[in-house]
């Protein structure tokens, strides 16, 4: 299959903020911190994305916060897949008992309030980035678990499931030869939203307290920080919140290729 | 009795179980959390004396287990008790703010989750041309904000540079129903804002998933068209991400809008929970947090029900 | 700074209604006319009945109560002021002026003090108000029962008896010359003896109606109410807007027609808007970072002197108040209270003294200041800019981030140097007495100096006003020199208001919370 361009624009994002996050402190005119102007100024030759709300340059931080905010999203959106996507298989191949503990557990932990638990958590553990992505994977790994374990519901009652059961197959074998092929793209497509909301998680856990600690900036908390802004027409937030997007869109150019690809391969192997 | 009702009463039954589980561990995070409600009430102007008059009222001097087993008690007569920060009984408390709740949920549902299936299926339909990116990029931009932000954009553009609607959502018991959906309209807009990207995407891969499947090939053979194929043949196959994401979504609209309460001072579920939790008013978060607790365990029942109906195979495999 | 102020003051003056209450001037006299006075809109009509009144507030929780034992933020104590009144009330220049009392006069050695009632004057039950009814609404908030807010304050009086039909008597444990101001405190609300606090019947300009913990509060006019020129608006709707955007937008679109905390960063741009006015303030209230003056490193003089030198106090009152606020000098005494100490000198920022002081504290290594946006609005942002100051003076601040939640009962007055806010006293001897006394319940720094102690308990003895004067202005410097707080701004009190309402009394202490009974319409 040939890519197309969409996926090729995907890439690009992904590739220009990967190399910010990478370079990010190398490139910024500014410091992460450094009071460089005024509050808000507008756009200008100095300060090419204005400035926030204390008078630092809102391009330098987008710079010095890239790599902190998409590694911890990624880090936390990743470790969350494993972790609900492992449960979740496991609670739909083998079912039974197994299932049951697993998915009541599952709606416990989504039953407590996310206030809640991330105030004890606040309490009882010191903040730190990674007890943030501990706490997001966590949180987020109950929902995978729950798309995970109904797509691979309606695979195991397959016909060819069946027959590797019956064949005798170990638990491995079916999740990974015939459970995680048929079942991958919506998990793809879950992944490129759970990546997105991670960070704006990740930033009202670090409001509540929990996690990345000021002057150091994350997108989300950006947004946040000069969000009355927007009440009288200043662009300002607007500029972390498009950083959020471009990057969420880029990843969902790539995810809707996966799909393509993950999809039509599959329609090769099992005519 | 039909496998199915009883699936559904034993996850009942399991369900009571499991609020058990979570009001007890709601109420010791709430005991873990530094501070009581004494010191809370008192804020800044506390002073020990105040504050010790006020835990030997309230009976904050006995060991937490006895606290827990005597709300429970109550609980299970039906007496939710009541507030320790204004004496209020809670079912008073609630009552109208459950109704607000699930009326702004019902309304947001009502419009974003057929908007989001609908908008899926054409993006499936139409999948790598230009509307299906138009509908990706701009569902996406959308939650690329927190809610909150969203809230403030729509109030500033409809608001208050438009005069369309109000900004601040006010009801009141008794309003009339369209006053009420007037007065509500920026909150819904937010919401919907908020949780049509994740349903519209998931409809998309589920129906791109299953276009995949042999029966697909087999109706392309037949030579009906390709709408005709999404709509009849895949889309009924792809219900079970589909209906989980809904779900998840659901209960998110009914537990998680308590920024959009905030920004629209909409008196709802989720601001009473973050006020009690602040001022450590356990029989509030509790009383509170059951309700809460209780939409996720029946939204995951249902889904799990609709699931199993969606699909004849599970239906009858079990 | 400079060129920020002026564009404020054109635009204010010329260009755009503004209020602005120059509080310092006024009570500093003539000659300390700094700034040109700013003209309010000249109104054609005066006051005139009728209207209903919408107030946005903030400060408002689900889990509120009526009753005045509870109140502890502007929401319910605005609440508090429609439905009653107390014995006392302070004017524009923070002097005790009579309400529910008529007169007052204390002992010679002020340790009692009898209190003459307004006679005629009746709740909204139709009940007179006598002497038994103050001495029940002022025990609410004494003797060991009590759960009141103000038990602090009160502790001062021993006994209070009725000692006559419209007398109440006051004896004192300590003398002191300040018991008025005391009982203009906002908890300390007049009802019905023997009436329930949680429904409460007051003599206040307004009766509630309708009360939504955390959501509204309808109140209607008392028809009878006692006080001229007060309560002009049929009914006051009072709404919980705890979000600012939401209270700034319900102003520019005439949901709301007062709002109370704006943003000093948004200030210059909702003036801007239509229909708006901006009322500006001064006001007793300073926001503080405190230090633990007990434990190490901060039970080090040079230390503390490190931490005030290197703040650079005017770019906080720029940048974080945009200039509606006035620098302070590490104590609490406000530039326009009677007894502040004009002979101080104001503490600048030197990193070069910070940097001295450090090194002779013999502290090494960084300094960690607990905060939170809970202590005082913008203070991780101000935590943040110190930082920067005290890189300077090659001292290393490490801003740790509390949460919001639980602030004031596990970081403040627990950790050793975290962020604080105070709302301000009526008087130089309440605000000591409360943070500044060795055993105040609320004494923040843990600086204890029984010296220090000595004097307050003198000066608030003291009747002679040139000796209080004296000993107040040496307390001010023992502070300054000595104390743990350090106390970089003043902030004003910034509210919003359409233009067709006025009446707004300026009280620079606690300010504004009696607005409901003040404003009218000008447009009826």
């Amino acid at each position: 299959m040939r890519p197309r361009a969409s996926v090729l624009v995907g890439f690009a994002i992904i590739a220009v903020y990967a190399a910010a996050a990478l370079l990010g402190p190398l490139l910024s005119p500014y410091g992460e911190a450094e009071v460089v102007g005024d509050v808000w100024e507008p756009f200008s030759a100095a300060h090419p994305l204005g400035t926030d709300n204390l008078g630092r340059d809102m391009l330098s931080r987008l710079l010095w916060g890239a790599s902190r905010t998409i590694g911890v999203a990624l880090a936390a959106t990743l470790l969350a897949f494993g972790i609900g996507m492992t449960l979740g298989y496991l609670a739909a191949v083998v079912g039974g008992w197994v299932d049951m503990i697993l998915s009541r557990g599952i709606d416990t932990l989504m039953a407590i309030p996310t206030l809640i638990f991330a105030l004890v958590v606040l309490a009882v553990l010191p903040p730190s980035v990674v007890i943030l992505i501990l706490v997001i994977a966590v949180l987020d790994s109950t929902r995978v678990f729950r798309l995970a374990r109904a797509v691979a519901m309606d695979v195991v009652v397959m016909d060819f499931v069946e027959v590797a059961r019956l064949r005798g197959e170990r638990l491995g074998w079916i999740v990974f030869r015939e459970v995680l092929p048929n079942t991958l793209p919506p998990l793809i497509a879950e992944f490129g939203l759970r990546f997105c909301f991670a960070f704006l998680f990740l930033s009202s856990l670090s409001f509540l307290g929990l996690g990345i600690q000021p002057p150091a900036a994350d997108w989300g908390g950006m947004v946040r920080d000069n969000a009355n802004a927007i009440s009288f027409g200043l662009p300002i937030p607007l500029i972390p919140a498009a950083a959020i997007a471009i990057l969420t869109i880029g990843v969902n150019l790539v995810v809707d290729w996966q799909l393509e690809r993950s999809s039509g391969a599959r329609r090769g192997v099992r005519p | 009795m039909h496998p199915l009702l009883r699936l559904v009463a034993q996850r009942l039954v399991l369900g009571a179980g499991t609020l058990l589980v979570v009001s007890a561990l709601i109420f010791a995070g709430t005991e873990i959390l530094p501070g009581d409600v004494a010191q809370a009430i008192l804020g800044q102007t506390a002073t020990p004396e105040a504050v010790a008059a006020i835990r030997e009222d309230l009976g904050l001097d006995r060991p937490a287990w006895v606290r827990y087993l005597d709300w429970l008690a109550g609980f299970l007569r039906g007496d939710l008790g009541t507030s320790l920060a204004n004496r209020v009984p809670i079912s008073e408390m609630i009552a109208g703010r459950l109704e607000n709740t699930l009326f702004l949920a019902g309304v947001a549902a009502a419009i974003a989750v057929p908007v989001a299936i609908t908008l899926g299926v054409i993006a499936a339909r139409f999948r790598e041309t230009w509307l299906d990116k138009t509908i990706s990029i701009v569902t996406l931009s959308a939650i690329s904000m927190p809610e909150f932000f969203i809230g403030y954009i729509l109030i500033f553009v409809f608001a208050v540079k438009l005069f369309w609607v109000p900004s601040i959502a006010s009801v009141f018991p008794g309003m009339d129903f369209l006053d009420r959906l007037y007065a509500v309209s920026l909150p819904v807009a937010t919401l919907s804002l908020v949780v049509i990207a994740h349903m519209m995407r998931m409809t998309r891969a589920a129906i791109v998933n299953v276009m995949a499947s042999p029966y697909i090939e087999t109706a392309e053979l037949k030579g009906l068209t390709r709408s005709r194929i999404t709509l009849h043949h895949a889309l009924p196959n792809a219900l079970s991400p589909i209906i989980n994401v809904v779900v998840i979504n659901l209960a998110y609209l009914v537990v998680g809008v308590v920024v959009v309460e905030v920004v629209f001072v909409y008196p709802g579920m989720g601001q009473l929970m973050v006020d009690a939790v602040a001022k450590r008013d356990v029989p509030v978060v509790q009383a509170t947090g059951i309700i809460f607790a209780a939409t996720y365990v029946l939204l995951n029942l249902t889904a799990d029900v609709l699931a199993i109906l969606a699909n004849p195979r599970i239906r009858h495999a079990r | 700074m400079t060129e920020n102020a002026e564009h404020r003051d054109r635009r204010g003056g010329l260009l755009l209604p503004r209020r602005r209450f120059l509080g310092s001037t006024a009570l500093l006299g003539a000659s300390a006319a700094l700034a040109p006075g700013l003209l309010r809109p000249v109104r054609a009509q005066g006051p005139q009945r009728g209207g209903q009144l919408k107030l946005g507030m903030d400060g408002a929780a689900a889990t509120d109560s009526l009753d005045p034992a509870t109140y502890t933020a502007t929401y319910m104590q605005v609440v508090g002021y429609q439905w009653g009144n107390c014995l006392v009330e302070l004017d524009e220049k923070v002097r005790p002026v009579p309400e529910l009392a008529e007169s007052w006069e204390a002992s010679a050695d002020a340790s009692v003090w009898v209190f003459k009632l307004r006679k005629g004057v009746t709740f909204h039950n139709g009940k007179e108000m006598t002497a038994a009814d103050v001495v029940y609404s002022v025990n609410h908030h004494r003797g060991p029962e009590s759960k009141s807010g103000a038990k602090g304050y009160l502790e001062v009086i021993k006994d209070v008896r009725a000692t006559g039909e419209y007398e109440v008597t006051f004896d004192l444990e300590t003398p002191s010359a300040d018991l008025p101001y005391v009982l203009s405190d906002y908890h300390v609300l007049i009802v019905p003896e023997g009436s329930d606090f949680t429904k409460p019947i007051g003599t206040g300009p307004y009766v509630i109606e309708s009360f939504e913990p955390g959501v509204r509060t309808l109140a209607r006019r008392n028809p009878d109410y006692w006080k001229e020129g007060r309560g002009w608006v049929d009914s006051v709707e009072t709404l919980a807007l705890n979000d600012l955007t939401a209270r700034t937008s319900a102003l520019q679109t005439g949901a709301v027609h007062f709002i109370n905390r704006l943003d000093p960063k948004t200030v210059n741009l909702l003036e801007r808007a239509p229909g708006v006015l901006v009322i500006d303030v001064p006001s007793a209230g300073h926001y503080t970072f405190v230090m633990r003056a007990d434990t190490p490193p901060f039970d080090n003089n040079h230390l503390r002197l490190a931490l005030k030198w290197g703040i650079d106090r005017e770019e906080l009152v720029d940048k974080i108040l945009r200039g509606y606020g006035r620098v302070g000098n590490d104590h609490p005494i406000p530039d326009f209270d009677p007894f502040f100490n004009r002979e101080l000198p104001q503490r600048g920022y030197d990193p070069d003294k910070a940097k001295f002081h450090f090194g002779k504290s013999g502290h090494d290594g960084p300094i960690r200041l607990h905060i939170a946006d809970a202590a005082f609005t913008g203070a991780v942002d101000a935590a943040q800019l110190y930082a920067q100051h005290l890189a300077k003076a090659g001292i290393e601040l490490e801003v740790v981030r509390e949460p919001n939640d639980g602030y004031w009962s596990n970081v403040w007055m627990k950790k050793p140097f975290v962020g604080s806010y105070w709302g301000g006293r009526p008087t130089a001897d309440l605000m000591f007495s409360v943070a500044y006394k060795s055993d105040a319940p609320w004494n923040e720094s843990f600086w204890k100096r029984p010296e220090f102690d000595k004097l307050l308990i003198e000066a608030r003895a003291e009747l002679d006003v040139e000796k209080r004067r004296q000993l107040y202005w040496e307390m001010q410097k023992m502070v300054w020199e000595d104390g743990g707080e350090i106390i970089p701004m003043f902030n004003n009190y910034l509210f919003g208001s359409r233009d067709n309402i006025d009446g707004f009394v300026p009280v620079p202490v606690l300010t504004g919370l009696r607005v409901s009974e003040q404003l009218y319409f000008t447009d009826l």
